[in-house]
């Protein structure tokens, strides 16, 4: 009776183990989904942005309500109901976007993760954040060794002159002067010093040295310079809207996707159309004069003309798809902390180097991608590492040029 | 080059290894850059010295140098309004239908950023099956030809549409009123909808009339098929005899014929393979296209034409016991074999004729019918509608116009002062008719002489329909709004007939009940085709043979010493429709390899009769040709496998008014054809003299540039008979000898070999099935941004094509037997190979540059670095299939190059995943690298391999014949690897194998189904007269 007992008492704990990890689980999803879909518009807080903040939601409507609303808002306010109704002539009749894809279940996680938002500890273990690639990567490695040869032959140079000087002065004592010269005492210091300095400056080990010593700087500020052509890290050129990352990325966490329409799907991430903008703008902040600007371009039907930040040259092929959907790259491997950008600026060199680089270290993003599978399977038979991107051809000229 | 017992070669002037070819070829680039008289070499085309060229390069190094360090600020313009179909940097496909005149293929338009960039063939069609020509391929570029009209015009001077629509409809009101008589003049309209429009019109204007006709004629074929283009089925035929008819080259329909003729010439070297081909005689007068892939072959005048076709009926008739028909005899090689071969295969076989006299065709009816090809390999129940123009109504109308009976007249889309033989009789006519009005693109020759031209839109930038065959449709949805301010030429209609002119909403509307609403409307759009089929009875038509026997022998002669002349068209340039289109002027024709331009041919042996030297391939002499009275003056080469006694011209040049590429290019051969039974003749058999003018000329030639060095084993090929006998004929297997023996060339390697973990991409090129079509060129110089270099550069021997077809005569004489190869280049058998990168393992380019600018992939890709590159041609050299091109100049934005990377409109049609390489680099074929990237990040979006199949090559895409394979040979599932598993033991040969460059394109055997030689040597084997 007591064994029975235990096994009810481990089956009913172990059960509510499992509702708890599927709700944990399903709100992980749906904080992906929330980010994806509808962070653009709705707040987990009290917030309106587009439309009304979202916090308590799963107090305010039934369930079945929200999951209706969701696939198809428009069929809501049509069948009169009256808190759609109001809902829609509040938010100056803009309709929500439907989501018909969207299942009850994934509706369900997006408003556990809503509620889990609000409550006041925040549920921390909302499962593993999504597999992100390799460490950004380090600075250019080129110029970072070049650095450190340089200042390490700078010190030996300094060692070896103080070395020679001291040689020098210790010989020209011995042999000019006699310890017990009385003229040797009266010589003051300064202008021992200052002989000795001249000494110094005639001596031809230390001119050479300095000649050396100035033509290694030279030539290192030549290196780099000549480098620094065509390198445009840093660039940050005033754009004709003053649109600020730090505030839709950063403070608002909307999705890159959300705007930069092709960053999964094509070669080109894509700047936004300006229908794209007014999304939300139509709604918000609508007296703003940057966003008045974008109102203007639209009327005029004239396209803004924004400024491009990171310009790779023609003859090299790049393809977000490929870094982002495929390798699975985060966009601030390569764009740096937009979200903290008020204007955006080129973070990464874009040369070659910087390229070929990250490619010699990143690891192949081959799991679960049927793609790769034989060629895992092939470079572990004979390696230690891990498949790197060099190993499948990434340091091939036809991988980008052509 | 020898192959065992063939020798081959390229042209005349390698056939006796003239003195100048020999110096010629080994220059693959032509001459070195020029020098001053002070013997200072001078960058070529200028007066500049190289040296002063250097130093002031030395100073431009280091200005551009500090100027690099400002970046140019580069803008980024997004839509503003995003369609939302439309993702930039993807490619959107749309479904829609190619028409010219009668010309038709249902195609897949590849759009990026909203522009149209590539055309590619639609394999749903059950018509056109995926299949498009050279010219199809082209048509994506004549869309951005900046030389058509820009609006409607009236008098020359632009005006807007609404002004000419009201002049028009209140002189055609006018010329309506008094009775006057009122004309559209058309070619072949393939659609149904547009026919009802133009319904409307003549309900609207009763005295109105169409009158159809088409520049490349087959009148006299419809009237003997009792006015219907019956549909022929080469892939059901076992013998197939063309008495002059280009099937594959030019003749009704010829991507659709060629695919079904390579159906019938495929096999496999698999136990139990088919190893059945169809048998196919040619005779004809000049080497067509068709002829140099016929198994036999042999030549006519065109004054015997009718007598070919009633010798052939009587030789069928005798064995397979019909009555003979009474007419001159007349003597042409293989002809008894060829009936003797048809009526063994009665039931499978099938009589064409390119002859456009209704008497010649009908007896080549009569011979169909004797044979029971009705049913089988013709269906006339479904009859093709490709060409329903008709020369008598055409010619009724330039009489009515020339005695001033004619109130007004349209062209729609028909240029009939260039392309009509009486165009210039019409040009003088038309001052005679009050209303002149034209829809063509440009002020062409016709359209020029109107008052009001009213510009219709490229097919691209329209809606339509089409009835290729009967029960078969096809759908045009637009594919970029109109670039200039054009209007469907429908729309005009309706609008000039009162109506809507709206023609999108007319189309939708005519077509919705059928297709069932909005939803089967869109389903056909998407899909571009709609095939309930018709499937109606066939019947023989009515032959009136003794008529047309009668007639034929009174027209034509056997024999006859007179000079002759023949008019032909050109498979890469048709009617002259697109002539200005570069890549088609300069895509070389595939048996003269000549391009920008037409020229006179000859025979060898008519050539000496008349006195003229052929020189080396570029630098002929000008001859004129007078026909009847009229002259023009022209180039001439001599052309192995012509009839002796004539001369050929080709039609489609000689344009003046189409713009810069085509304008004064060639001379217009249409005036000098004749009139048969009604019909035009494309052939004159009248006062036809041909003589030097003393002048030299030069013909933009490419057959040469490139020499084998003597290598052997390039073509391969062998006959049907030895192949089924052994799989492995006429394979030459190279040896080498080592310490231990005589050792196959592919087993001995300096080289480690690479190692393929990922994919290994490949070719296997069917030379069998090759037609030389060149519709792979074009293609490939579409999807890779190959620059048009104009025909100055061609004849200095810088073409850039990456794809080349390489033409090679070959005869089995020996090369010291004088008359043997005498006969030889009389009528000489031709193989066609298409020739391009090998993307070689052990790659002698990549050893030699000095930069490491070409490299191999881990994918098996010989790889061209543009960046990399600084010049040296060391690849170039070392390369064995002369493969490699180099650019000599900055082809874009430089004034001597004015074709399409010149100007900004024709820019539009560069494929943006391609860079547009610059001066001083080398380019080659990259295996359409961008589209195997493509396809594999496809693949690894969705987390999966690539599906065979999935990746395809512009060249493979492209082929109507599907003679080229490409996939991954890493792969086992895939139509190459298994098609290799097979063939490695059969026909697969790598080029020039002995070099054991170890190439990823394998190449297979020809096949001829010829009976195999008996033993002949020396003179005495062509002793006998092979010529009546």
């Amino acid at each position: 009776m007591k064994r029975l007992k235990i096994v009810a008492l481990t089956a009913v704990l172990s059960f509510v183990a499992s509702v708890v990890s599927v709700k944990a689980q399903d709100a992980a999803e749906g904080e992906q989904i929330f980010k994806n879909n509808c962070a653009a518009c709705h707040a987990t807080s009290d917030e309106v942005l587009v439309g009304p903040g979202l916090k308590g939601i799963s107090g305010r409507r039934p369930i079945d309500w929200i999951v209706k609303w969701v696939h198809n808002p428009q069929a809501v306010i049509a069948s009169g109901d009256k808190y759609a109704v109001d809902l829609y002539n509040k938010y100056n009749k803009a309709q929500m976007t439907a989501y018909p894809n969207l299942s009850e279940a994934q509706i369900k996680g997006v408003i556990a993760y809503i509620d889990a938002q609000a409550a006041p500890v925040a549920a921390a273990a909302t499962g593993a954040a999504p597999a992100t690639g390799a460490a950004p990567a380090e600075g250019s490695s080129n110029g970072g060794m070049m650095q450190y040869i340089m200042i390490a032959l700078l010190l030996v140079m300094v060692l070896v002159l103080v070395a020679l000087l001291s040689i020098v002065s210790s010989l020209s004592k011995l042999a000019n002067v006699s310890p017990d010269s009385p003229e040797a005492q009266q010589i003051p210091l300064f202008q021992r010093i200052a002989e000795n300095g001249k000494k110094i400056a005639t001596n031809s080990a230390f001119k050479t040295g300095a000649a050396l010593l100035i033509t290694l700087l030279i030539g290192k500020a030549t290196i780099d310079a000549a480098y620094g052509v065509g390198i445009h890290q840093g660039y940050a050129p005033e754009q004709p809207i003053q649109f600020s990352h730090k505030l839709h990325a950063g403070q608002y966490q909307i999705n890159c996707n959300y705007c930069h329409t092709g960053v999964y799907k094509g070669k080109g991430a894509n700047i936004p159309s300006a229908n794209i903008c007014m999304n939300c703008h139509n709604a918000i902040k609508r007296e703003s004069p940057e966003i008045q600007k974008i109102y203007r371009s639209l009327e005029k039907d004239e396209p803004i003309q924004w400024v491009r930040v990171h310009n790779l040259p023609d003859l090299a092929y790049f393809n977000h798809a490929q870094h982002t959907n495929v390798g699975g790259l985060e966009c601030t491997n390569c764009h740096g902390e937009i979200a903290k950008m008020e204007v955006v600026q080129q973070r990464s060199t874009l040369t070659m180097g910087w390229c070929i680089d990250c490619h010699r270290k990143t690891d192949v993003n081959a799991k679960g991608n049927a793609y790769y599978d034989k060629l895992v399977e092939l470079h572990n038979k004979d390696h230690k590492e891990t498949l790197k991107v060099q190993n499948i051809g990434g340091l091939e000229c036809s991988k980008c040029h052509y | 080059m020898e192959n065992n017992t063939k020798r081959y070669w390229r042209g005349i002037e390698e056939l006796t290894n003239n003195a100048e070819f020999v110096k010629y070829a080994h220059r693959e680039f032509g001459d070195a850059p020029s020098t001053n008289e002070k013997g200072e070499a001078l960058i070529d085309g200028t007066n500049t010295v190289r040296r002063d060229f250097l130093k002031v390069l030395g100073f431009g190094v280091s200005a551009v140098a500090l100027a690099a360090c400002e970046a140019p600020v580069k803008k980024a313009i997004p839509y503003l309004n995003k369609p939302e179909d439309v993702e930039p940097t993807i490619a959107n496909w749309y479904a829609s239908t190619f028409v010219d005149g009668g010309d038709y293929a249902s195609v897949l338009v590849k759009t990026r950023e909203g522009r149209p960039i590539k055309i590619e063939g639609n394999k749903a069609s059950s018509v056109s099956k995926g299949a498009l020509s050279a010219r199809v391929q082209a048509s994506v570029l004549s869309l951005y030809d900046n030389e058509k009209l820009k609006g409607a015009t009236i008098a020359g001077k632009a005006s807007d549409w609404a002004t000419a629509d009201k002049e028009i409809i209140a002189e055609l009101g006018k010329v309506a009123a008094r009775g006057g008589q009122i004309r559209i003049v058309s070619n072949t309209i393939l659609s149904p909808t547009t026919k009802r429009v133009i319904g409307e019109f003549v309900a609207k204007y009763p005295t109105a009339k169409l009158v159809t006709y088409d520049a490349n004629s087959a009148s006299g074929l419809v009237q003997a098929n009792g006015g219907v283009l019956p549909s022929f089925d080469f892939s059901k035929a076992k013998t197939i005899v063309s008495v002059g008819a280009d099937f594959l080259g030019t003749w009704v329909s010829p991507s659709e014929f060629a695919g079904q003729w390579a159906k019938t010439r495929r096999v496999s070297s698999a136990e139990g393979g088919n190893k059945e081909m169809s048998r196919h005689y040619q005779f004809e007068t000049i080497m067509s296209n068709t002829g140099a892939n016929a198994d036999y072959r042999s030549t006519y005048k065109p004054s015997q034409e009718g007598l070919v076709v009633t010798a052939l009926y009587n030789a069928v008739a005798a064995k397979a016991g019909g009555a003979s028909i009474a007419a001159p005899a007349v003597k042409v090689e293989y002809l008894e074999k060829a009936a003797a071969d048809l009526v063994a295969t009665k039931g499978a076989s099938l009589v064409v004729s390119g002859s456009n006299d209704p008497a010649v065709q009908t007896v080549v009816v009569a011979i169909n019918a004797m044979l029971g090809a009705y049913g089988t390999t013709i269906d006339a129940g479904n009859p093709v509608n490709y060409r329903q123009g008709s020369d008598s109504e055409m010619n009724t109308f330039i009489n009515e116009a020339k005695a001033g009976q004619i109130g007004a007249v349209i062209f729609y889309n028909a240029n009939p002062v260039y392309n009509h033989p009486r165009g210039a009789e019409l040009a003088e006519a038309l001052s005679k008719i009050g209303l002149t009005i034209s829809t063509n693109d440009r002020a062409d020759e016709t359209g020029s002489l109107c008052k009001y031209n009213t510009p219709d839109s490229h097919y691209l930038e329209s809606w339509n329909d089409a009835e290729p065959k009967r029960g078969h449709y096809s759908f045009s949805q637009p594919t970029i709004s109109t670039i200039f301010k054009t209007r469907q030429a429908q729309s005009s209609f309706l609008t000039w007939a009162g109506l809507n002119g709206d023609y999108a909403t007319y189309l939708e509307n005519a077509w919705s009940a059928t297709l069932g609403g909005k939803t089967g409307w869109s389903k056909a759009l998407h899909d571009g085709i709609y095939e309930p089929g018709a499937g109606a009875a066939f019947n023989v038509p009515q032959t009136g043979l003794a008529d047309a026997v009668a007639s034929i022998s009174k027209n034509y002669k056997a024999n006859s010493d007179k000079l002759e002349l023949a008019v032909y068209e050109k498979v890469t340039m048709g009617t002259g429709s697109q002539a200005n289109n570069p890549w088609l002027q300069e895509c070389p024709e595939p048996v003269s390899k000549a391009c920008w331009g037409n020229y006179a041919t000859v025979s060898l042996a008519t050539a000496k009769k008349l006195g003229l030297d052929q020189e080396v391939e570029l630098d002929t002499l000008e001859v004129e040709v007078s026909v009847n009275g009229k002259t023009v003056k022209l180039p001439f080469i001599v052309q192995p496998g012509q009839a002796n006694d004539t001369v050929a011209i080709a039609i489609g040049y000689g344009r003046t008014k189409a713009g810069k590429s085509a304008n004064e290019v060639g001379v217009n051969a249409y005036p000098l054809t004749s009139v048969i039974n009604g019909n035009i003749a494309f052939s004159n058999t009248g006062d036809v003299q041909l003589k030097a003018t003393g002048e030299s000329a030069k013909i933009a030639r490419t057959q040469t540039h490139n020499t084998v060095m003597a290598r052997e084993a390039v073509v391969q090929e062998t006959v049907l008979s030895a192949y089924k006998k052994n799989v492995e004929a006429g394979r030459f297997k190279p040896t080498i000898s080592t310490a231990e023996g005589k050792k196959p060339s592919g087993e001995i390697s300096l080289w480690n070999g690479h190692k393929y973990n990922n994919h290994a991409w490949g070719m296997v090129i069917d030379l069998n099935t090759c037609t030389g079509c060149s519709a792979c060129v074009v293609s490939c110089n579409a999807e890779n941004n190959i620059a048009v270099v104009g025909r100055q550069e061609v004849i200095n021997r810088r073409e850039m094509h990456w794809m080349r077809i390489d033409r090679y005569y070959s005869s089995d004489a020996n090369v010291e037997d004088v008359k043997g190869l005498e006969y030889a280049s009389e009528n000489p058998e031709v193989v066609f190979q298409p020739m391009l990168c090998q993307h070689c393992n052990n790659a002698p380019c990549e050893t030699v540059c000095p930069v490491l600018a070409t490299t191999h992939s881990s994918e098996g890709l010989n790889q061209m670095t543009y960046n990399r590159c600084i010049g040296t041609r060391y690849c170039a050299n070392n390369c064995p299939y002369k493969v490699r091109r180099f650019n000599w100049f900055r082809y874009y934005q430089t004034d001597e190059y004015d074709f399409q990377f010149n100007n900004d409109l024709g820019r539009m049609v560069i494929n943006p995943d391609v860079t547009v390489r610059s001066r001083g680099v080398m380019e080659k074929c990259s295996m359409c690298v961008q589209r195997i990237q493509a396809g594999k990040l496809e693949a690894k979006k969705e987390k999966r391999r690539p599906k065979d199949g999935e990746i395809q090559v512009a060249c493979a895409q492209s082929c109507p014949t599907n003679a080229i394979t490409f996939g991954d040979m890493n792969d086992e599932t895939s139509e190459i690897s298994k098609l290799l598993a097979v063939e490695h033991k059969g026909r697969a040969f790598g080029v020039i194998e002995e070099t054991n460059v170890k190439p990823n394109i394998s190449y297979l055997v020809k096949i001829r189904n010829k009976e195999e030689k008996v033993e002949k040597k020396g003179a005495e084997a062509h002793a006998e007269p092979h010529h009546s």
